[in-house]
């Protein structure tokens, strides 16, 4: 057994660790690993190239862009806030977990493209959500207003992962039923997407209680206002 | 036919301007870095077309070309521009657009939602307007361009102002839009110099086979790790399969298949939470958000990751040897 190839993890570990610019650390990475596993060189730009373009539909995103960008100065992100404010209803819970069942739902049902934080977070959820907030707390601050637009990417993700699995015609499930049948164990992908539908309602109370907890830890925030100038 | 290939000339032509626009205004190394981007995904058919006839040149000269983005990369500064318009002005335009600016940002899930719902049923004359690979991100390239007419329509701008707003994005958001396609090739070099192979070695070495319950542990924790170090569970689920799932708990403890695979691969997406190597969903929505802290989506869920963790060992503990 050749151990050496490890040396890529640790040079991933120690260059995340130290904070180096993570585009290098990334393809030193790969050189190490690679060159100590036995590949030439040749062979390993041939991989390190292939694989790269292979994977171009991870930049699809940019393509939101230029709409985002058109709409955003045309003030999209101050007609959602000042939207958001209007609705005395939507409070910043309602509008997290309403998203994260869609979200959910939706990659259920294999459409886990349809929304992303490039499609439906920055253009959308998120500065609703920061609205929300801010009729919760107005005096909210640059670190808050960035929290709770990670909260809103955090509630995108848990969404989207938790619900493509139980679609029987996705990626994981073809993987775990393809893996069983070359070693002999014969299972329908309806079995294996069944079981993903525990985890799935447990992600949903999950994130739900803990969006849930951010909004009441906002509504502390706003009815003691001293404590927070303290704190 | 609209084919996926498209998508990504739409996508070459896009940094190409943004290359061009950054040379033009005397930012060297900015250029360079979109430009050399956007001749990989200009000529990207053409390398995996040639690849696929044995030709490995092409392929050779687009893994130096990756070599070139890295050593660039660290000359970005991640200097936003200024914006082009000021508050007051988008204040005033929000209220005289009113909701009619939802509609073109609603357009974009929803084209994509028709294109993949019901884009294999559109044929003209025995043509399929949709080629079936990767028809939902088909879809979502053309959303983008319907989205882009529909905006420039609502907010009475040319298009090109609208590119001109997205190149200030890219550029803003830089390097990071890089991390996915550079972590999904190193996951590709992971596999074959044998990684997998070396960590599943070095686990079952020091693994307790007797107890079912700790080798259940083993397994799970294993996923999360796995999927930590190689940003994917897909990559993690076959090598802690073969690893201890299989030999261990399905044929010596008598685990059920089913439920173990499917929650197996759950505890994989929990690594996939906290990990900044799928930077797909960590780092780019970072960048995106304007974070200061590239960390900070993960961060904001690693307490659902660990939860969410604990809840699916739990719920595979108690049905699994049933």
């Amino acid at each position: 057994m050749n151990y050496w190839p490890l040396l890529g993890v640790a040079v991933i570990v120690i260059g995340f660790a130290l904070r180096f610019n993570a585009v290098p650390v990334v393809v030193a990475a790969a050189l190490v690993s690679g060159l100590l596993g036995g590949l030439s060189l040749p062979a390993l730009l041939a991989l390190l190239g292939k694989s790269f373009v292979s994977s171009r539909m991870l930049l699809l995103f940019v393509l939101t862009l230029p709409a985002i960008g058109l709409l955003e100065r045309a003030g999209l992100r101050e007609h959602a806030q000042r939207w958001m404010a209007r609705m005395q209803n939507l409070t910043l819970a309602r509008l997290l977990i309403g998203y994260l069942l869609l979200r959910q739902l939706l990659a259920t049902v294999g459409l886990t493209g349809v929304a992303g934080p490039a499609q439906t977070v920055r253009p959308l959820l998120a500065p609703m959500g920061e609205a929300a907030a801010q009729k919760i707390l107005p005096s909210l601050d640059q670190a808050d207003r960035e929290e709770l637009r990670a909260i809103a990417a955090a509630t995108d993700n848990v969404g989207r992962f938790f619900g493509e699995d139980v679609f029987i015609a996705l990626g994981a499930v073809l993987l775990i039923q393809g893996f069983y049948t070359q070693h002999g164990i014969e299972l329908s992908p309806l079995a294996i997407a069944l079981w993903a539908l525990p985890t799935a309602i447990a992600a949903f109370a999950i994130q739900s209680v803990r969006v849930w907890l951010y909004q009441r830890r906002l509504q502390r925030r706003a009815a003691a206002p001293r404590i927070d100038e303290a704190g | 036919m609209l084919r996926i290939e498209y998508a990504y000339w739409l996508i070459a032509a896009f940094l190409l301007y943004t290359g061009a626009r950054n040379l033009r205004e005397r930012h060297g190394w900015h250029a360079a870095f979109w430009l050399v981007l956007g001749l990989l995904f200009g000529a990207g058919d053409f390398i995996l077309k040639q690849s696929a006839a044995g030709h490995a040149l092409p392929s050779q000269v687009a893994g130096g070309g990756v070599i070139v983005l890295a050593l660039l990369a660290p000359r970005l500064h991640r200097k936003p521009h200024p914006e082009n318009s000021s508050a007051e002005q988008r204040l005033q335009s929000a209220i005289r657009l009113g909701h009619r600016l939802f509609v073109p940002a609603l357009l974009i899930p929803l084209v994509t939602l028709l294109v993949a719902l019901f884009g294999s049923w559109l044929v003209i004359d025995g043509y399929a307007l949709f080629a079936a690979p990767q028809m939902t991100l088909t879809g979502l390239g053309l959303a983008c361009a319907v989205a882009l007419f529909a905006a420039s329509r609502v907010a009475r701008t040319p298009m090109h102002e609208g590119v001109a707003e997205g190149r200030r994005l890219l550029d803003a958001i830089g390097w990071a839009a890089l991390l996915p396609l550079l972590l999904a090739a190193l996951g590709q070099v992971f596999t074959r110099s044998g990684v997998g192979t070396a960590i599943a070695a070095i686990a079952t070495a020091f693994l307790p086979t007797g107890n079912a319950t700790a080798a259940l542990l083993a397994f799970a924790l294993g996923m999360v790790l796995f999927t930590v170090i190689m940003g994917n569970a897909f990559a993690a689920f076959p090598v802690m399969m073969a690893g201890i799932g299989l030999p261990l708990l399905i044929r010596q403890h008598g685990a059920d298949p089913a439920i173990l695979g499917s929650m197996g691969m759950l505890c994989g997406y929990c690594g996939t939470l906290v990990t900044p190597m799928a930077a797909d969903f960590n780092l780019v929505p970072a960048a995106l958000l304007e974070l200061r802290n590239p960390y900070g989506v993960i961060r904001a869920q690693a307490w659902s990751a660990l939860w969410i963790f604990i809840s699916t060992v739990l719920l595979m503990w108690l049905l699994v040897f049933r």
